[in-house]
């Protein structure tokens, strides 16, 4: 019996969101010389995906450094979000690609 | 519209020789320019990273190569599933012969003189193919996804010039 009402009252304060806000996973898409749409909503903590469905050998390069992904053709690599912040973001080997990762807290 | 990219591929290419194709190119004409543009471009940077020591032109060479092998080895996928047979024509051997000369005329060249007329011809080079590819070729090709793998190639090749013209700045 007492089993059984630890395991309701962990199921309630899951159910309530009690332990924050799971992280969430976003995927940018790279294809045609192009980034894809930015995700809109993201947080620190939060997984993006970038997926190079490409024919080219692309990256996804911070301005600031934070984070530098390289991505031959076809292939796509995970990053844990940071800090909040507006991070642009650039192809390192055809700059005109670009875009900007904007993260609330 | 195709006699203007001969000369103009010629003229790029510094040369004054003159080949003659019949206006409004064939989808299958079209994908033997486009390739053979491509290959063009990879053997010249293939030249470059033998004799260059400049780290700039080295690795300005190699995006090349790679770039321009990833879409020709599309093209070559695209005309497989088409089944269309590339079809040589007065252009691409323009453009072939022009190439080659070019090669040969940059051979001659060591150092910094080889790395200022590599950059140059570069520059010339990606804007020709720019301009033929968005007046010529993509509004004579047929096939949707021929003249979509051009587009591509376009967007590609003017990131291409627009480096070329950085690394040609640093020469000056």
């Amino acid at each position: 019996m007492r089993i059984l009402k630890v395991a309701v009252m962990t199921a309630m304060l899951l159910a309530a969101g009690t332990f924050g806000a799971a992280a969430a996973e976003y995927t940018i898409v790279i294809d045609k010389m192009k980034f894809g749409p930015v995700p809109p909503a993201l947080h620190p903590g939060d997984t993006i995906v970038w997926r190079n469905d490409d024919i080219l050998h692309h990256s996804a390069t911070a301005r600031d450094k934070s984070f530098d992904l390289d991505l031959p053709a076809r292939s796509s690599a995970t990053m844990t979000i940071g800090a909040a912040g507006e991070v642009p973001f650039y192809c390192k080997f055809h700059p005109g690609m670009t875009g900007t990762l904007v993260i609330t807290p | 519209m195709i006699r203007k990219l001969v000369i103009a591929g010629l003229l790029a290419l510094g040369l004054g020789g003159m080949a003659w194709a019949a206006d409004a190119p064939t989808d299958p004409q079209i994908a033997h320019i486009a390739y053979t543009a491509g290959q063009i471009d990879i053997a010249a940077a293939e030249q470059a990273i033998k004799k260059s020591q400049n780290a700039d032109i080295i690795a300005f060479a190699k995006q090349m190569e790679e770039d321009h092998k990833a879409v020709n080895d599309q093209a070559l996928a695209l005309v497989k599933k088409l089944n269309v047979t590339p079809e040589d024509n007065p252009t691409s051997q323009a453009l072939s012969k022009a190439a080659a000369d070019k090669l040969a005329e940059l051979d001659k060249l060591d150092g910094a003189a080889f790395d200022k007329a590599y950059i140059d011809n570069e520059v010339a080079y990606h804007k020709t193919v720019n301009s033929a590819l968005q007046d010529t070729l993509i509004p004579a090709a047929q096939n949707a996804e021929l003249k979509a793998l051009l587009q591509q190639g376009l967007t590609l090749f003017t990131e291409h010039e627009k480096h070329a013209e950085m690394v040609a700045a640093k020469f000056q």
